[in-house]
This record gives C-alpha cells, structure tokens and sequence, in this order.
C-alpha cells in the first residue's frame, strides 16, 4: 500500500514534469514560427535581455522583436490561458456532473457568450475596459448571466438537481443562439460583421497586446489554482451528490461553487478567443485516460495539457495555410477528435459510464 | 453515548408524507433492522439518519446533538452509509474508492497521511478484498463492489453504520457474507448498525431488533419474535405466510404461502 502512495507521487510529479516541459517546449516552439519564422536561439536571447540584467549582443531586426513582444507572445500566452482555463474547467464540469459529454460549454456559457458578442457588436457604442472593448466584455458577462441564469431556473427547494440544471441549459441554450439568429438575420450591422461573428462562433484567438493578458492571466492562474482545493471534493463527487453527501460534502455549496469556479475559467477565456470547442472535452478525457481519474492529479495536468494543446492548435491555425488564418477551434476539432478517438481504442483504462 | 434519537419525525418528499410521527431511540451497540414493504419509508428514514434528508417536522439527535446542527463533514466523521449500489463514471481502483472513505477528514491540499492509508489498509483487510485492492472499481461483480463500499464506509471509522438494502442485488452467498461481516463488526467493535432489509428471514436471522414500518408509521419495534409473526407480516405486507422456528437458531422463519395451492 505504502509502495503504491509513493508511485502515486512520483507519478504526480512525473507526469506534471513531463507536461510542464512540453507546455514551454510548445510556447517556445509557437513563438518561432509565424509569418516571419525568428531562429529559437534569438528568442530565447531576447527573452532573457527582456526579463534579465543579460545582455546579448542583438543578432536580430528590431522588427523581429516587436513581432515577439508585440504580437506572437501576447497571442501564445493567450493560447496557454485559453487552454488552461477550458480544460480545467471540462474537469469541473465532468467531475460535478458525471457526464462524459460535458464541456465547458453545457450550461450554456457558450450561448450567453455568443449573445453577449452578437448584442455588442451591435450597439453603437465605443468603450473600452482594462484594454478590452465591449465585445469582449459582454461575451465574458453573457456567459456568467447565461449560467446564473440556468442555475436559478434549475433550482427548487434549496437543491438545484443536476438534470434540471442541464435541460434548464439546454433550453436556454437554444433560445439565446435563436436570439442570435433572428439579430443577425435582420441587422445590417451585423451582417457587415458576419466575418468576426462567425470567427467568434468557430474560435478564434484574439488577445491584442498584454493589457488583455494581463487581466485574463491572473483570473485564469487563480481559477486554475481554486480548483485544485475542491480536487478531493470532485473525487467524492464520483460517487453522485448522494454519495458525497454521506463523505461529508455540503453538496449544494459545492455545487454552486464548482460552476461559478467552471463558468469564470470559461467566460474569461471567450473573451480573449471566443467559443474554441473540443479543448474543455478531449483534454481532460486524454488526461483521465492516460493518467487516471484522481482530480488532484487530473486538475493540474489538465491545465498544463490543455494550455500546450491550444498553443500547437493555434501555431497550426496560422501556418498552415498562410497566409490565410484558420479558425483555431477548427484545428481543435481535427486535432482532438481522432485523439479522441485513438484514446478510446487503444487504453486499457476504457470508459464504462 | 445516546446513539441516535429520532423524535417526533414528520417528512415529506414535495408531492405527499412519507414518514408519519417516527419515534425511535437506537442505543450504542445495537443493530436494528428496518423492515416494511416498498414506499413503507425505510429509505427515507435512513437518509434522514444520515443526515442528507431533514425532517420535515421533529428531530433527529446523534449523542444529543441535533443533526440540524451539526456540519456534513462532522456527521460524516461518525455516521457511514452502505447504499444499495453506487455507480462510478471514473476509472478508480478499489483502493481509491476505499480512500474516499477519509474525504470527511482531510483538508483541501492535505496529502492522506500515514494513519488514512493504515486505515484504508485496515478496512480492505477487515472485509477480506485485499486482493481487489488495485483492481478498477467499475470492472468488479457486484458483491465485490459492495464489499468496497462497506470498506469505504469503515474507513470512515463511524459508530453508525447505516446501511439501505445492502444485499438486495446480490447472490445469496454474498448477502450472507455481507451480513456476517455487519454482524462481527457490531459484535467485535460495537458498532452500531441501523439497515434496511428487504428479506424477513436473513432479518431475522442476522439483527437483534426489528422495527417493521407500514406506510410511514412504525408499526412493531422489538424482537424477531416480537415482530415477524404470521399477524403483522400479513397486516403490513398483505402476504399470506406461515411463520416456523428456525430449524438451528429458532428465530422466526417466514415461509410464503402461495396462493391457490
């Protein structure tokens, strides 16, 4: 027994190692490559004259450094938060709701955040926010609204029974992308942004510049670190909300916190790229099927995975086909579902839901 | 020690009553038995002990104190609960799910220590599935499964063992083997044991007291004698039965009379 305690840390710290490298082997890698590919050697020298008291001689453009600094590093970072915070959230989801088809999305925080998007885009207004305009920030409020929305819908009697919770997103879920529909069908407005609509729809990284990152990098690291605490939590949540009950779970405040803790990782992660699909589900089933189920492992491995998986996804989206630019939740997509799919055949640890 | 008080216990689900004025005193030590056919409240009454369900109207007290007050994790430090099955989406080995068991004493980012993998240990060990220690939860028979829920209930170190028709999706000889181990730990270890049991017979042969319940209300407490004869089973179950003395132990043994013949 003691024998398996200690396999069980070294396979924690193992596999943590082994995903932390390739997360930065991946940020390193997504840095280089682009419209104008700068050598790795470069990059790191820069970095470290950047961040350091070195001093390398420049052996590069200065454009090559504003294309770093300015633009590649703002978006692979954006990458890595986006990854993280979906797969972690698709955990959360998962681990509350024993649902194998749940993603960050089920409860309608994708919904929310496309009408939030399509209404500010809408509205002829100019603001702007901690470096963010109103389109990102009403994707990130629909999405919060939409599940606050569907909690207290699915909630009788001071209990929110989780089947009622995911018809409640169903339901909302459709309305809100009717609502969609019907404004994009009659504004002109919109019809002149269908390009950004459906870039939005189809997932799209678009952090800016370091401002956005700079506000999405601390609600993402703090969101991913809270739910490290309700790590023993989603374990007794496999027995169902009955059997965490009886291991001395308050369930419903549990509840309640593991969503409002999901729904924030993903809102923030809309607001910077919109609806990327199939991270908050492959990830952490790839994780669960490589590593095991254990939460305390499966949260932080998630995390390291996921941001890795939308790094490459994303370096993909924009090589590819250059110059021309990939929705990066289309690279997830073709990506994640033969995976998937590999996964599924080939571990011996197969699901049995 | 007071074991577990229920006074004057109204509940009702939204849609009508299910338990009507329950007045129950279990003494430390003891192992009850809930008898009374389906709907007649058991469950019920057995996730109010837990502490899960509140009562609608009354109390339930464990030593004294109301459950009402006391917080899930404390109540889980001393009351354990055997469902009839639980279903496990993940892929956990038995050890794991035997680990569960310490949910309710360890700390957020607190590691399991020494004395929880002692007890986990210990727990395996007492039910007899050491073997099935790293075997996946999800691929073992369901007696096996039971085992490891009641292993995972030990772990928990209760007083109380509430256990809801732990035996009824399982073959005879694992049903047998499950109440033995109920009954050695309430013996050997004084645990006290309140389950609900759906066979008169292993009732009969494996619990001191019976408490036998018709549509909410309890409708005989006391001994297998006092409680198993041919008037009452046909007053609660409308069964037609004769009621015989157990060839070896001489506690009641119910044989259905079938109709017609």
């Amino acid at each position: 027994m003691v024998v398996f305690i200690k396999l069980r840390r070294n396979k924690l710290i193992l596999v943590l190692l082994l995903l932390g490298v390739s997360l930065i082997a991946s940020l390193l890698l997504a840095s280089a490559f682009g419209a104008v590919d700068i050598p790795l050697p470069d990059i790191l020298r820069m970095a470290l004259n950047k961040v350091a008291v070195f001093d390398f001689p420049a052996t590069w453009r200065a454009v090559e450094e504003t294309i770093i600094f300015q633009i590649r590093l703002p978006r692979v970072i954006g990458g890595v938060l986006v990854g993280a915070a979906l797969a972690t959230a698709g955990v959360l989801f998962q681990g509350l709701l024993r649902n194998p088809m749940a993603d960050p999305y089920i409860i309608g925080t994708s919904a929310g955040a496309a009408l939030g998007f399509t209404i500010a885009i809408l509205l002829p207004i100019n603001l702007a926010f901690l470096g963010f305009g109103l389109v990102p920030i009403a994707a990130f409020g629909g999405a919060l609204a939409t599940v606050f929305l569907v909690y207290n819908l699915a909630r009788v009697g001071g209990k929110t029974p989780i089947i009622s919770m995911l018809l409640a997103g169903v339901v909302v879920s459709s309305l809100m992308a009717a609502i969609m529909t019907l404004l994009i069908s009659i504004r002109d407005r919109l019809l002149l942004n269908l390009h950004s609509v459906y870039s939005f729809l189809m997932g799209n990284i678009s952090a800016t510049g370091w401002e956005q990152i700079a506000v999405i990098t601390p609600l993402v690291i703090g969101g991913v670190t809270c739910a490290r605490f309700f790590a023993f939590h989603l374990n007794a949540f496999s027995l169902g909300e009955e059997g965490a009950g009886y291991l001395g779970i308050e369930v419903e405040r549990d509840k309640m916190l593991i969503l409002a803790l999901g729904s924030l990782l993903t809102a923030a992660a809309v607001s910077i790229s919109g609806l990327v699909g199939f991270v908050g589900l492959v990830v952490p089933h790839a994780v669960r099927l490589s590593f095991g189920p254990d939460h305390r492992l499966l949260l932080p491995a998630s995390a390291l995975a996921g941001g890795a998986f939308v790094v490459i996804a994303d370096l993909i989206a924009r090589t590819m086909l250059a110059p021309v630019e990939i929705p990066v939740g289309v690279v997830t997509a073709i990506i994640g579902a033969p995976f998937f799919i590999y996964l599924l055949r080939h571990t011996r640890k197969e699901y049995a839901f | 020690m007071t074991g577990l008080e229920v006074r004057q216990v109204y509940f009702s689900y939204l849609d009508g009553l299910v338990l009507h004025n329950i007045n129950l005193s279990v003494k430390a030590g003891e192992m009850v038995g809930l008898l009374g056919p389906n709907g007649s409240g058991k469950t019920t009454l057995i996730k109010l002990a837990s502490g899960i369900l509140k009562p609608t109207q009354g109390e339930i007290r464990l030593d004294g104190s109301s459950l009402r007050q006391l917080s899930r994790r404390f109540i889980a430090r001393h009351i354990a609960v055997v469902p009839q099955q639980f279903h496990v989406p993940f892929a956990f080995t038995a050890s794991e799910i035997v680990m569960l068991g310490r949910t309710p004493f360890l700390r957020p980012l607190s590691e399991e220590n020494e004395t929880d993998r002692r007890l986990v240990n210990n727990a395996l060990e007492l039910v007899g599935i050491k073997e099935l220690a790293q075997r996946r939860f999800d691929e073992l028979s369901g007696g096996e499964r039971q085992k490891v829920i009641l292993a995972m209930a030990l772990a928990q170190q209760p007083k109380l063992l509430l256990l809801d028709e732990p035996t009824v999706h399982l073959d005879i000889a694992h049903q047998i083997e499950i109440l033995e181990l109920v009954r050695s730990l309430n013996v050997g270890q004084g645990l006290t044991v309140i389950a609900a049991m759906h066979d008169l017979n292993l009732a009969a042969l494996y619990f001191d007291r019976l408490i036998l319940l018709k549509e909410g209300r309890v409708w005989a407490d006391g001994t297998p004698g006092q409680v198993l004869t041919e008037a009452k089973i046909s007053e609660v179950f409308s069964a037609s039965v004769r009621v015989e003395p157990h060839p070896l132990t001489g506690v009641p043994h119910i044989v259905v009379m079938p109709k017609g013949k």
